[in-house]
């Protein structure tokens, strides 16, 4: 009969309808489905059902560790609580970035003239930056990672969309915490070397 | 036996033509070099006799130490097998090569961009005009001695990189278009934009009358660049008698972003996140196909678990792709934005996937040459598996329910649109556009890559070649990807994914290579000349929803004008890929 | 917004009785138009004199928070769709991220009845002709939201020879969201950050209500290359420079 399929499909979109109520009253009993983070986390599972929102801003969905936004570099406070870059200026990032949005400003010591090992000034061009990541794959000394935070719209790009070091750097402890699982890999990784290392000055 | 088939091919080849074909004995090349005067007969003669039907490829490469311009063609036979390669050489200025439009019509559009972007002129070409660009853009964009106007350098990376205490944007540097070439005694006053009128005078509109006595005028109506349905910024410009299409162009290149040229400046592995950006709705099987071609050019294997991992990410794209693109198509067909927000749904939850093993929902970037950036975190394979052995399956019968039986579009798509399997083939339309009509041809099948001689899978085919067999086969695709998916993820192994260490600068060995995957959208194949340097000598793309067009106005003649936006869906293009 | 419009009309008729000065005088708005600085900052009080007695009057605040608030929750943006960032658009306009809550899912095709220009994606220079004829075409108020890194400056097609160094090169642009492209979420930040520009203004001092109208943004020539008819006055002293550079370059 001409109209089974319409009304099937109709059906369809009836079935998305009534499915949000049935789990809102599914979840009443454990304090309703919205803005709470577990309630979130199943919403957005392969097990959601119903509405599929997201109420941003006011709950946000959690970004994976991997996830890269601009790129950002990483400090140690070392015992005298003096900030030491782990950049070196090796220019590394800048020669692997693909769209070039990387300017790094090197300098010499004054007295010896040999190059100091980290940068005076480091900028990143944020209208350029691609966000693929490869600084922070091929940086061999972990010092520039992709950053999570992704609420940077501005309404001047002149002033804010260049980024300076100083808007660039961020301690260790903020790598750690938005990267749990690749800091520890890397520590290790870190340890280890430095083991082998110590080892075989020792076996000398 | 491909040795032997081969050989066999080559004799023939030997007594038709003697000298005029010679194979292509440079380092690291393959193929055939066809004197221009004979190109014509061999590709008859490759087409008829050979049976190499399907000319899936055609570049324009700029050789400015030999002083060459070489036009490469890739043909293939629809019933499967490798490529048969013949190249075509002549000089650099006033480059002209027959045009092979007449033989395989799916020449068209790629004669026109190798015009546009390499100033060789193909003699015989029924319409030779730029297709990327404007009409009086200066100059040939790819030929290597062609600078734009914000050149900085040859290669990068770009020296100025390490300033003195002070950042800069290159157009403060540069502030006027330093490379553009006037023409002598240029002045803007004086300037007259050409271009539309000979677009205009190019559609096939000599009869002012329609011949029933009504004596109605035909007019021109343009879909674009600014459309609601048009995907992007592409542009239909259809000459109409009523409502009836009397023939269409369509108009591409408003979203050129010099992919090719950009390409060429980059090393290999900068490459990789550019093709993110090409069909933008598929970025993993866009990194797979480039990280093919250069893999062969290199001479590695990814280690198994990648290889795993590659199919895995390669069918999730499928999915995602085929959803959008049925989401989009009943966009189209009037079902304003609640099919498209049901796919989108199921979209949302695999790019969630992407998006934890690579870091980014769309831009992917997540292949490299020999592996992978890196291993599936904690926690994804399970969600894969949720999704192969349960969301999907259940989520595709239920957008047949909603939409398969629909009446209204059975009646908006059957019919509509037409493409024979002989056009299909002709105009070297891929992926569901052929198979839709009723050609059997999947790279996965007949010239498989990677793993997939592994899987248990079907090759999905459909026989009217309208839109709904165009959106039927999207949902055939859907099922055979989860098919694939389970066996992958049930079978993927422990292990390294990466072959030897990751490095920022590869060593490429001198040569050509094509690499082609199967993309969503069909054949998606790199073209990629090493001389041996940090950077690709050349870098082509053979793009499905850039041929797949060539097809459109074949399609549109005598549909309404409201069907032509339905036919459009129905192809599934992404402009980022289109236009490059 | 026929609502905002009358009110303001009420309005304004009582400034001007208790304040006694022309509404917008002499400003010069539209010759500044497409100058050097495209478009005023609007917020910026320098450009229209208050006086003293009027600011922060009760009757003007509380019809601009009105006016705003209705503003706010209804920009209707243009249905228009550039490049990638377009896909990461329509999924803020699908279930997920949903931006009807903000009153934003109006997507009107035609500028004529749209408040916001998303230029998601990068702008070619075969295209820009046609994004400066749209933004012409949209009635005030008006608001462009570059989207992503091409939009803002050019992103990683930077260096193309088809590619426009960011959209502000040719129309005003209110607000800029990083990113390649930027996430749904990051997405809904620039709108809320749009938002919050709009609450900032005040119908005292918006351009629209100025007694000049202002005029179209002069249309790109697709010559050789792009031209800017704004640089036509002091083209060919330009042109000469630039010779004289590739001259003096090539001896070197």
């Amino acid at each position: 009969m001409y109209g089974i399929g319409l009304i099937k499909g109709l059906g369809v979109t009836l079935k998305h309808f009534v499915e949000t109520y049935v789990e809102d009253i599914r979840w009443l009993s454990r304090g309703g489905r919205y803005y709470d983070e577990e309630a979130l986390k199943v919403r957005q599972s392969t097990a959601a059902r119903g509405i599929f929102t997201v109420q941003y801003p006011e709950e946000k969905l959690p970004v994976p560790e991997e996830f890269r936004y601009i790129p950002f570099l990483i400090y140690e406070v070392d015992e005298d609580g003096i900030k030491v870059d782990r950049c070196t200026s090796c220019g590394i990032c800048a020669k692997v970035c693909p769209p070039q949005c990387i300017w790094i400003v090197r300098s010499n010591d004054p007295e010896t003239g040999r190059p100091v090992p980290a940068p005076t000034d480091f900028f990143i061009d944020i209208d350029i930056c691609m966000n693929c990541g490869l600084c922070a794959e091929y940086c061999p000394f972990d010092a520039i990672k992709m950053d999570h935070d992704y609420e940077l719209a501005s309404h001047d790009r002149f002033k804010d969309h260049i980024f300076d070091k100083e808007r660039l750097d961020h301690p260790l402890s903020y790598y750690a915490e938005i990267r749990p699982r690749n800091y520890a890999e890397e520590e290790r990784a870190r340890a280890e070397k430095e083991a082998a290392k110590a080892a075989r000055r020792k076996s000398k | 036996m491909a040795e032997t088939e081969s050989t066999k091919v080559l004799d023939e080849i030997k007594t038709k033509f003697g000298d005029a074909v010679s194979p292509d004995e440079r380092e690291g090349y393959d193929g055939y070099l066809v004197r221009a005067e004979n190109l014509l007969d061999f590709a008859t003669f490759v087409r008829d006799a050979l049976g190499y039907d399907y000319l899936s490829s055609v570049t324009g490469v700029d050789y400015i130490v030999e002083d060459k311009m070489e036009v490469v063609y890739h043909a293939y036979r629809t019933s499967g097998g490798p490529a048969l390669l013949f190249k075509v050489q002549t000089q650099r200025e006033k480059s002209v090569v027959p045009s092979l439009v007449s033989i395989y019509p799916g020449a068209d559009f790629q004669e026109r961009e190798a015009w546009d972007l390499l100033g060789i002129e193909f003699e015989g070409h029924p319409d030779l005009r730029r297709i990327l660009l404007w009409d009086g853009f200066h100059g040939h964009p790819l030929r290597k001695d062609w600078r734009e106007a914000y050149f900085e350098e040859d290669q990068k990376p770009f020296g100025n990189r390490w300033p003195e205490g002070k950042v800069y944007r290159i157009e403060d540097k540069v502030p006027f278009n330093k490379n553009v070439k006037y023409p002598a005694n240029f002045t803007p006053e004086g300037w007259v934009p050409e271009g539309e009128g000979t677009l205009y005078a190019s559609l096939g509109r000599m009869e002012k009358s329609n011949g029933n006595g009504t004596g109605s005028e035909h007019i021109v109506v343009n879909l674009g660049p600014q459309h609601p349905s048009t995907h992007g910024v592409f542009r239909m410009v259809a000459e109409l008698d009523g409502e009836t299409i009397v023939d269409l162009k369509p108009v591409m290149g408003y979203l050129h972003r010099n992919h090719e040229k950009i390409g060429e400046r980059n090393t290999y592995i900068m490459n990789m996140p550019f093709t993110d950006r090409l069909d933008y709705i598929c970025s993993m099987g866009n990194n797979f196909a480039y990280a093919l071609s250069v893999e062969k050019l290199m001479d590695v294997q990814p280690p198994e678990r990648a290889e795993y991992l590659r199919v895995i990410m390669a069918e999730l794209t499928r999915v995602v792709n085929h959803f959008w693109a049925i989401g989009f198509l009943l966009n189209d067909l009037g079902a304003f934005f609640t099919p498209a927000l049901y796919a989108i749904n199921e979209r949302e939850l695999i790019l969630d996937v992407f998006e934890a093993v690579s870091g980014s929902r769309m831009m992917c970037n997540y292949f490299r040459f020999g592996g992978l950036a890196r291993d599936l975190p904690p926690g994804t394979a399970e969600v894969i598996r949720d999704l192969a052995f349960e969301r999907l399956p259940e989520k595709i019968d239920e957008l047949e329910r909603y939409l398969t039986e629909n009446e209204i579009v059975r009646v908006r798509g059957e019919g509509v649109g037409v493409l024979t399997a002989e056009q299909a083939i002709g105009f070297a339309a891929a992926g569901p556009v052929l198979r839709a009509s009723g050609v059997p041809y999947d790279v996965r099948k007949a010239e498989p890559y990677s793993i997939y001689d592994r899987f248990d899978f079907d090759v999905a085919v459909r026989y009217n070649g309208d839109v709904y067999d165009r959106y039927l086969i999207r949902v055939d695709e859907i099922r055979q990807s989860i098919r694939i998916l389970q066996q992958a993820i049930q079978d993927l192994p422990e292990g390294e994914i990466q072959t030897g260490r990751p490095q920022y600068q590869v060593r490429v060995p001198a040569g050509e290579s094509y690499g082609r995957v199967e993309n969503p959208k069909g054949e998606l194949g790199f073209y990629v000349i090493s001389d041996g340097s940090p950077t690709p000598y050349r870098y082509h793309i053979r793009a499905p929803s850039f041929i797949n067009v060539t097809g459109m106005a074949e399609m549109s003649r005598g549909q309404k004008i409201a069907d032509v936006v339905a036919i459009l869906g129905s192809i599934d293009i992404v402009l980022g890929e289109t236009d490059r | 917004m026929p609502l905002g419009v009358s009110i303001i009309f009420s309005g304004s008729g009582a400034w001007q009785q208790t304040g006694g000065r022309p509404l917008f005088a002499e400003v010069g708005m539209a010759e500044d138009v497409n100058q050097e600085t495209p478009i005023p900052e609007e917020e910026n009080g320098s450009e229209f004199e208050i006086p003293e007695e009027l600011r922060g009057q009760v009757t003007i605040t509380t019809l601009d928070k009105l006016y705003n608030w209705g503003r706010r929750n209804s920009v209707w943006p243009m249905m228009f769709g550039l490049a990638c960032c377009a896909i990461e658009m329509i999924c803020v306009a699908a279930s997920r991220y949903d931006f009807s809550r903000f009153g934003m899912e109006v997507m009107r095709p035609s500028p004529r009845q749209s408040d916001l220009m998303i230029v998601s994606g990068t702008v070619t220079k075969k295209m820009i002709p046609q994004i400066v004829r749209l933004y012409n075409q949209m009635p005030e108020p008006k608001y462009v939201l570059a989207m992503g890194a091409c939009a803002s400056g050019g992103g990683p097609f930077k260096e193309g020879y088809n590619v426009v160094s960011g959209v502000d090169k040719f129309v005003p642009v209110d607000v800029y969201v990083p990113g390649c492209p930027p996430t749904p979420q990051a997405l809904l930040h620039g709108l809320i950050t749009l938002q919050e520009k709009i609450d900032k203004q005040s119908i005292q001092s918006v351009r629209w209500y100025s007694k000049q109208a202002s005029e179209p943004i002069p249309i790109p020539i697709l010559g050789p290359d792009l031209i800017d008819p704004r640089d036509l006055p002091d083209f060919a002293e330009r042109q000469a420079a630039v010779e004289e550079k590739a001259a003096a370059e090539a001896k070197t």
